[in-house]
Formats: C-alpha cells, structure tokens, sequence
C-alpha cells in the first residue's frame, strides 16, 4: 500500500517505470525475436538461448576489455555468433529437425549446458560488465533519469527487429523461411534447400541474441551462468505473442517488460516474477476461451 | 616372453623396496593429511582458486619451516584435492570419498555456505572435525554440530556496522540517530538474507525504520525499480546484498541513474571489482570485508596481515582478497589444534579446537559453542581516491569516512 502511495504523491515515478520497462522489454524482445523464429520455422524450442545471449556479452565485455568501445560488440557478437549458430546446426540441431520436440529440447539443453561450462572454463565465473560510458539523460527536472546506454539499446533492438522483419518479408531468402515455415514438404517440393533455410534461421537466431547479448553486457551485468534468465524470458513473450507473430513479439516483450517494472515497484521485487508468471497464466486462459469460443461459432 | 615376465617382477619388487628404504631413511618427517573438496570448476571456481590458493600458501609455509611438532613427532601437512564443480550434491559425494576411501580425518571447508551446509551432515557422521573459512550462513551454527568450526565472521555481522556508523553520523550531526532512515535491498537468498536479519536487529536497536525493504530474486539483473524507491523516499542510508552481481549492479545502476543516497554500504565489492570496473562511480560505497591487509593482527606464521599479504602477492601475483587470507587461517587453525591436542587423534583434535583461543595474521580465533568464531569483528571499507580504505569499527580504521557521499551534479565524472 505505502509503495501506492509513493506513485500518488509522485506520479512522475510512474514515466520513470515506464520507460525503465518499456527499456528493458526491448532487448527481452530481441532474445525472443530469435526463439520465434526457430520455433517457427524449425519447430524446435531452443532452450540454449539465454546461452547465446550470455556469449553475446562476453564479446562485448572482452572488446571493452581491450580498450575498443563495446558498442563494436554489438555487429561483431552477431557476427561470431552467426558462425557459431551454423557450427552448431552443422554439428547438432540438424540432426533434430523433424523430430520429436522431446529430442529436440534435451539436445539444446545439452548444448546450454556445454556452453555455460565452456564460458566458465575461458572468462571465468565473474561477474562482468562492458562500460560504455555513454552518460546519462535527464527528464523533468531530474526527477525520472535514463542511462543513454538503455536508449542506445532499445533503438538497436527495434531497429535490428524492423529489418529483421524487412528481411522475411522482401529477400528471397526471407520468403524461402517463411514458406519453410508454412510447409516445409512444399518448399522442397518447390525447389527449396529446406537444409539450408533450416541453418540460416538457426544462426540468424544466434546471432540476434548475440547482439542482445552485447547490449545486456553495456546496460546490467553477464556472467557464464546467467542464460537461463533470458531463455525463460524469451520464452515467455514467445508464448504470450503466438507463434509467427513476429511483430507481437515486440509488442510483448515491451508489455511484459513494463508490467513487469510496475509490479515490482508496487508488490515488492519478490514478486515480480510471480506476477509475471500469473500474467502469463491469464493471457493463456483468455486466449483458449476466446478460441474456444472462436470454434463453436464456426460449428 | 619368458624373459621379460621373470625380468618384471623383479623389477617391481626393487623398485618398491628402495622407494620403501628411501622413505623410512631419508624423509623422516609423517604426514599429516587434510582433505577439501573446493570449486574448481562451476560458478563458484574463482573464489574456490582463492580458497585453494588460500590453502596452499599455509601447507607451504608449516612444511618450509619444519612442520608441525606434535608430541614427539614432527609432521608435514599435505592436502588431498578434489573439484566439487560447485555442485552440493557432488560435494557430499567427495566428503565420503575424502574420509572413506582417502582415510582423511580432518576436512578443510569448501567454498560458499550452501556447499558447507551440504557437507556439514556427512563430517558430523563420520566424526571428522571440519574447520571452514569460507561458509558465513548463520544457519549453519544453529543445528547443534559439534565437528564444524568457522574462522570468519557469519553473515549476519556483514552490514551492522554500516548501520552503527549511521547512526554515529548522525550523533555527530546533532541528530538523533533514530531518526536515521534506512533502505535495504537484499538477494533472496540464505546469505542476504542473513545481512538482512542483521541490519534489521541494529536497526532496532538504534530505533531507526526501514522505508525499503526489497527482497531481490537470485536471478536478478536489474534494480531500477528498487532504485527509483530510493529517489521517491530519499533514505540516509542504503545498503545492498547480493554477492558479486548486487554489488556490480547498485554501483553501476546508482551511478546511471544518478540516485543520491548519503551512505550507500554493500557486501562483495572485491568479488566484483567495483574500483577496476566503476572507477570513480564507485567512490564513497562502504563494502564489508572479513579481513584486510593493514590491519594489526599478526602470528608467528606469517608475521603481520601486511607481511602475509606481500607473502601472497609474490606466490600468485594477485593481491590477496578476504576469501584466501580466511582460508589460510583455516589451515592455521588445525595446525594450532594438532600442536595443543599433542595427538592427531580426530576426537583429541576436535576438543583441542573447541577451545582454541589465539591471534593468527588473520584476527583473534576463539569459537563458541556453537563453532563459530566470535572474536574477529567485520570491517568496513570505503572506497576512497581509487583504493579500499578501512573506515569502520573506528578501533581499526586506517582513514576518515567521508561522509555524506555528495551529490551526483557536484561529483566530477
């Protein structure tokens, strides 16, 4: 109740939170974007995500390290994590394509695995961060402040979906993925190398979470173990925005990233999560309603 | 063919009875064998390095300067290894081993509390007296054992002086100190949760209220909600734990979001590196720390904590952080048992570190009941022109607390 209170006598918290999670939700979003996109094309969930993400950071971490600005390590973690997405479709994943989603889900939580302690064994257990040294805006007098590296990194993440979604929509390899996605026996058919669409997605996945990656580094903190974080989360806008919706998906990342932010503020941080969670259970039940409602009609 | 299988047995038979001849004749000294399982691998792997260092650097110094005397008998300490992974499961695995199949009596701590949770049972089964450096959850003193001694400070006393020095601030202003408005932001996990419980308890007792009390998921990432509490309620004090990520966290996000807070105290800044990274953001933060190099305990061992710090920095090129020196102690703790029980008979060992009373480099050892040590206070650092510089408890602190931390607009970048 007091923490209401606060909000009432200070509404400007709220444009505070508000951007905080709006921030924060869009480089969720990222992450997701990629999961979305193996999920649908590949039908595969790949919980190795947040691994890619966490990898994504050390690039960064270790440029700024090196006295480069790790804002390089945002096209350059996308970049290595492209290669290694189509190593590890090479070694692995294809073998799972087309197969049951069990297999499909032990095998990248193998890889998760394998990841992290690889991490751990070359960068260490640490906590690391990447300075960025952007500096900081002030709104309103000073009363809500935003570091420009949260700024810097919501507008590469829209940016980074905008062409994303330019891509599948326009190129020919876009279309190649989404028909892919619609009906992979077809796009054979059709003179498609399903094989070659299949890593593509893959490391393009990679790679988007890369770059995430590389901005979680310059805005919090990363370290070998961490991944689980942003493979849940990118889980969850996942399923709150539908397969294929790849808009939606930032939309939610967005949405969950500011309800999230006004929950923790309101109920206490410890239950953040929590109500997130419950979101998700609601959004869920709603939707089966309204789809079971959807299919009487068409009876 | 023939040849060879008559040649081989020969060989061996040699070979044993030399190597044999050689130990009785030539090493006189026994062996006296601890056990550890340290993370070598897994999240914890960087303070299990500094706990092994920690270890290692002991065992050197007794077997270089002629072991240990007990009784009639002098001794050399060597250490059997093994890599829990940071796995409590695993832990307890490579404790049976130590004392089952290694036949290891006495059992150096692991690194972290929950580790040391996950062990304690098994050394209390077998009766193996275990001295740990390196595992300060209070809720590991109270399940009555008897076989577990801690050389550090529990967690519960991580922060209090933080609050102590508060409330002194505020005497000094011509405040009182009740009026002293405190905001916590602690992991939930056993050992924030503990600091927590301490902060509470000197709060109380200073009859200062605490406007934020935030409990942080471990998996945090980010504090900007609890922050922006702290810009609305304006507290005196703030304090953070949530080991290496908290701390890397309140200083990177205080300083974005440039929240003035007058005192900001944390656990594990050292963990996190907050001078190297931060910089000057990280100017003014008090950081809670078991032990520090300048101050003035000293031992027959080492010599003064300064002279073990040097020892340390020119064995592994590092300064050495709190987590090595309390391990060290460790060491110095059994040894200091051995030579007193005058045995190395586990049972006349664990009553002869029940009643250990001494200084070490490290601080003054002395264990209650219940196996922690209740002699050595915590100390607060504040990062002052780029170092750590010991502030609190004020019998101990090598320089003045700058107090209050300035505001960010007059702070330079």
């Amino acid at each position: 109740m007091d923490n209401i209170t606060i909000l009432v006598d200070a509404p400007i918290l709220l444009v505070q939170l508000l951007l905080d999670g709006l921030l924060a939700g869009a480089i969720f979003a990222l992450a997701a974007y990629g999961m979305a996109l193996v999920w649908g094309v590949m039908n595969i969930i790949n919980v190795s995500q947040g691994e890619y993400v966490m990898l994504g950071g050390f690039v960064a971490v270790l440029l700024a390290e090196a006295g480069i600005h790790p804002m390089l390590g945002v096209p350059l973690a996308a970049l290595l994590l492209y290669l290694l997405g189509w190593l590890i479709y090479r070694l692995v994943i294809f073998r799972i394509v087309d197969r049951d989603l069990f297999i499909s889900l032990l095998a990248t939580f193998g890889i998760s695995i394998l990841l992290q302690q690889l991490a751990n064994q070359m960068f260490g257990a640490d906590v690391r961060t990447a300075e960025g040294e952007l500096g900081t805006s002030f709104l309103f007098d000073g009363m809500v402040t935003i570091a420009n590296i949260k700024l810097a990194a919501a507008l590469i993440a829209v940016l980074t979906g905008g062409a994303l979604w330019l891509f599948l929509k326009k190129s020919r390899l876009g279309q190649a993925i989404r028909a892919t996605a619609q009906n992979a026996r077809a796009a054979r058919i059709m003179g498609i190398d399903t094989d070659r669409v299949y890593a593509t997605t893959f490391a393009l996945n990679a790679a988007i979470c890369g770059a995430a990656g590389a901005l979680v580094a310059m805005t919090w903190i990363i370290h070998p173990y961490f991944g689980l974080v942003y493979t849940i989360r990118s889980f969850m806008i996942v399923v709150v925005a539908g397969l294929g919706n790849l808009l939606g998906v930032i939309a939610a990342g967005l949405g969950l990233g500011a309800a999230e932010n006004f929950a923790g503020f309101v109920l206490g941080v410890e239950y953040q999560a929590a109500f997130v969670f419950t979101l998700l259970v609601v959004i869920l039940l709603a939707r089966n309603l309204l789809l079971g409602r959807k299919r009487q009609y068409l009876k | 063919m023939f040849r060879t299988t008559k040649i081989l047995p020969t060989l061996c038979a040699f070979t044993l009875a030399w190597s044999a001849l050689a130990t009785t004749g030539v090493y006189a000294a026994e062996t006296i064998t601890l056990g550890a399982a340290v993370s070598f691998t897994g999240k914890y792997s960087t303070n299990g390095m500094h706990t092994k260092n920690g270890y290692d650097l002991a065992v050197a110094r007794i077997n270089e300067t002629g072991g240990i005397k007990v009784g009639d008998n002098t001794y050399e300490l060597k250490i059997i290894y093994y890599d829990d992974e940071s796995t409590p499961a695993r832990g307890t695995q490579l404790i049976e081993r130590l004392v089952n199949q290694d036949k290891v009596n006495f059992i150096l701590g692991p690194y972290s509390s929950g580790l040391t949770k996950a062990i304690a049972p098994v050394t209390e089964k077998y009766r193996v007296p275990m001295v740990e450096g390196n595992g300060a959850s209070r809720a590991l003193f109270d399940q009555g054992y008897r076989y577990l001694f801690a050389v550090l400070s529990t967690s519960e006393q991580y922060l209090q002086s933080a609050v102590d020095l508060a409330a002194e601030r505020a005497s000094a202003m011509g405040k009182e100190p009740s009026s002293v408005r405190i905001a916590g932001v602690f992991e939930n996990d056993p050992f924030s949760q503990d600091v927590r419980a301490g902060v509470l308890d000197d709060a109380k007792r200073h009859g200062m209220k605490m406007v934020i009390d935030d409990k942080l998921p471990p998996e945090i990432n980010d504090m900007s909600t609890s922050l922006t509490k702290v810009r609305a309620l304006k507290p005196d004090l703030l304090v953070v734990s949530g080991h290496a990520k908290g701390a890397a966290l309140a200083i990177r996000q205080v300083s974005e979001m440039k929240i003035d807070v007058p005192m900001l105290a944390l656990t594990h800044c050292d963990s996190a590196q907050v001078i190297d990274k931060f910089g000057k953001t990280a100017e003014y933060a008090l950081c809670a720390s078991q032990w520090d190099r300048t101050l003035s305990y000293k031992d027959e061992w080492f010599g003064t904590a300064e002279e073990y710090a040097q020892l340390f920095e020119t064995t592994y090129n590092y300064a050495p952080p709190y987590q090595a020196a309390e391990s060290t102690a460790t060491v110095l703790t059994f040894v200091d048992a051995f030579q007193r029980a005058g045995s190395i008979d586990k049972e006349k060992v664990r009553d002869a570190l029940a009643t250990t009373d001494r200084e070490t480099f490290y601080g003054h050892i002395d264990f209650d009941d219940s196996g922690k040590n209740i002699a050595k206070p915590m100390v607060l650092y504040q990062v002052q022109d780029g170092e750590y510089k010991v502030v609190a408890p004020t019998k101990w602190a090598s320089s003045e607390l700058r107090h209050p931390t300035p505001p960010w607009a007059q702070r330079q970048p």
